[in-house]
């Protein structure tokens, strides 16, 4: 029989968060971000917290709603610009920041969930992103050992979601949410459509839902766009 | 005359060969995809998990779960492909994608990039781009001559934090068009129509060899 993972809401679903936790969430720019999970831990005032984000969000959206409150103690990204209070609270000291090059930070994540401790990549080679990082030649070129990520919580958006966990994303929405889902002690999946289990195709799921301990039916999306551009009908 | 930023794209567009696949950056390399010539089939890659990437919507017709790695609205081509980050640079590790196309701050005589970081002043991060630089056969920058106080960006070594060692192949620039030589230093290869090998000197710290003559570009 199928496991039954569906908690009533977004309050249910993040029982057990606590102040000083780390916490991965999905997304690229604002895309694919776990916004109800994001609601949630700004309404709870959640502080001190390590967020393993690909972005930071934008000044009043996304994790920029965490930064504007001071919730964040230390962020581990690839990308932060378009967002001045990130900027600001890092330059000053605030905040601390771990900038990682963003092929090694999706396959730290993966690694993370897939029982891998560390691995090499050639990513970062000779920059300050290699600095205290064992090197070592394969094949003739050099490569930087990265270590596996974990987080108490892992926060992920899908498109579809079924009652035994089961995921599918859409577009690029899917991004890092499939890794991320794969490396948190629980893993809290937020989706547009819930249905029940037998309902989406086995063949079609992106996420196995053993990766899964929490889903629930999210609300109110806003899925804003960061850069609306356009051509002309001509 | 120096190239405005479309004839930079332009120029590099010429670069790109038949069947190959291909990484764009953020900037002028977004608008190579606009001037590839006819009978050049390419795919593009977008780092946050396109294959086969088509251009910016119609009005109306964005969605907010459809974006490039510039978070840009953009669409699909026919037989496109979506899949995670980690997938993606999975094709960019294994250099599954063929050429990167990348804006940068400074390039060096042995083709170090820095692109991402102004140690006190600018730290947006560096994205994707330390795997890419770090894994593409072909690393092609655009980018201008000269940064805005009128210095060079084309040195002998980089001042600003590294992105990758060792790794540009090409770069073209308002004024020209310059190899990294495999040993070392830029090898000049063509200049901006009306620019004079001796501004392009002039315009270079790096070591620069000019054999014979410079052809112009042609527009």
């Amino acid at each position: 029989m199928a496991m039954y993972k569906v908690v009533a809401n977004v309050e249910v679903a993040l029982d057990g968060v606590q102040n000083g936790m780390t916490f991965m969430l999905g997304g690229f720019g604002l895309c694919g971000i776990p916004e109800n999970a994001i609601a949630e831990l700004v309404r709870r005032r959640i502080n001190g917290v390590t967020c393993i984000s690909n972005n930071a969000g934008v000044d009043d959206f996304g994790l920029g709603l965490l930064l504007h409150n001071r919730q964040i103690k230390k962020m581990i990204s690839s990308y932060v610009g378009e967002n001045d209070e990130f900027e600001r609270q890092m330059l000053s000291g605030e905040l601390e920041v771990d900038l990682i090059p963003q092929g090694s930070l999706a396959e730290r994540c993966r690694a993370g969930g897939a029982g891998i401790p560390a691995f090499y990549t050639p990513a970062g080679y000779g920059t300050e992103v290699a600095e205290g990082k064992e090197v070592r030649e394969f094949n003739g070129k050099p490569h930087i050992l990265e270590s596996a990520l974990t987080a108490d919580f892992a926060f992920v958006k899908a498109w579809k979601g079924d009652t035994a966990g089961n995921l599918i994303y859409k577009a690029t929405a899917r991004n890092f949410n499939p890794m991320m889902a794969m490396a948190g002690k629980i893993t809290v999946a937020e989706v547009e459509e819930l249905v029940p289990a037998g309902e989406l195709d086995p063949n079609q799921i992106h996420t196995p839902g053993i990766f899964v301990q929490r889903i629930f039916k999210g609300v109110n999306y806003e899925k804003r766009i960061e850069q609306r551009t356009v051509r002309q009908r001509g | 005359m120096a190239l405005n930023k479309t004839q930079i794209a332009q120029r590099i567009a010429r670069e790109v060969k038949d069947g190959q696949y291909v990484n764009l950056g953020i900037g002028i390399p977004t608008l190579v995809a606009n001037y590839i010539p006819d009978g050049i089939n390419v795919e593009f890659q977008s780092e946050n998990g396109i294959l086969g990437m088509g251009p910016f919507p119609f009005e109306g017709e964005e969605d907010a779960d459809l974006i490039n790695a510039g978070k840009q609205t953009v669409t699909l081509e026919k037989g496109a492909v979506l899949f995670d980050s980690a997938t993606s640079f999975a094709m960019i590790r294994g250099q599954h994608v063929q050429l990167t196309i990348l804006g940068a701050m400074e390039v060096s005589e042995r083709g170090d990039i820095a692109n991402w970081k102004i140690p006190g002043r600018m730290v947006k991060g560096m994205g994707g781009a330390m795997d890419l630089v770090a894994s593409a056969d072909n690393i092609i920058v655009a980018m201008m001559h000269a940064n805005k106080a009128g210095e060079s960006k084309i040195l002998k070594e980089c001042t600003l934090p590294l992105t990758g060692v060792n790794c540009v192949k090409k770069i073209v620039t308002d004024l020209a068009v310059l190899d990294v030589l495999p040993q070392g230093g830029f090898k000049l290869i063509e200049r901006a129509p009306g620019v004079s090998v001796e501004e392009i000197k002039n315009a270079t710290q790096g070591k620069l060899t000019i054999e014979g003559d410079i052809p112009e570009m042609v527009f």
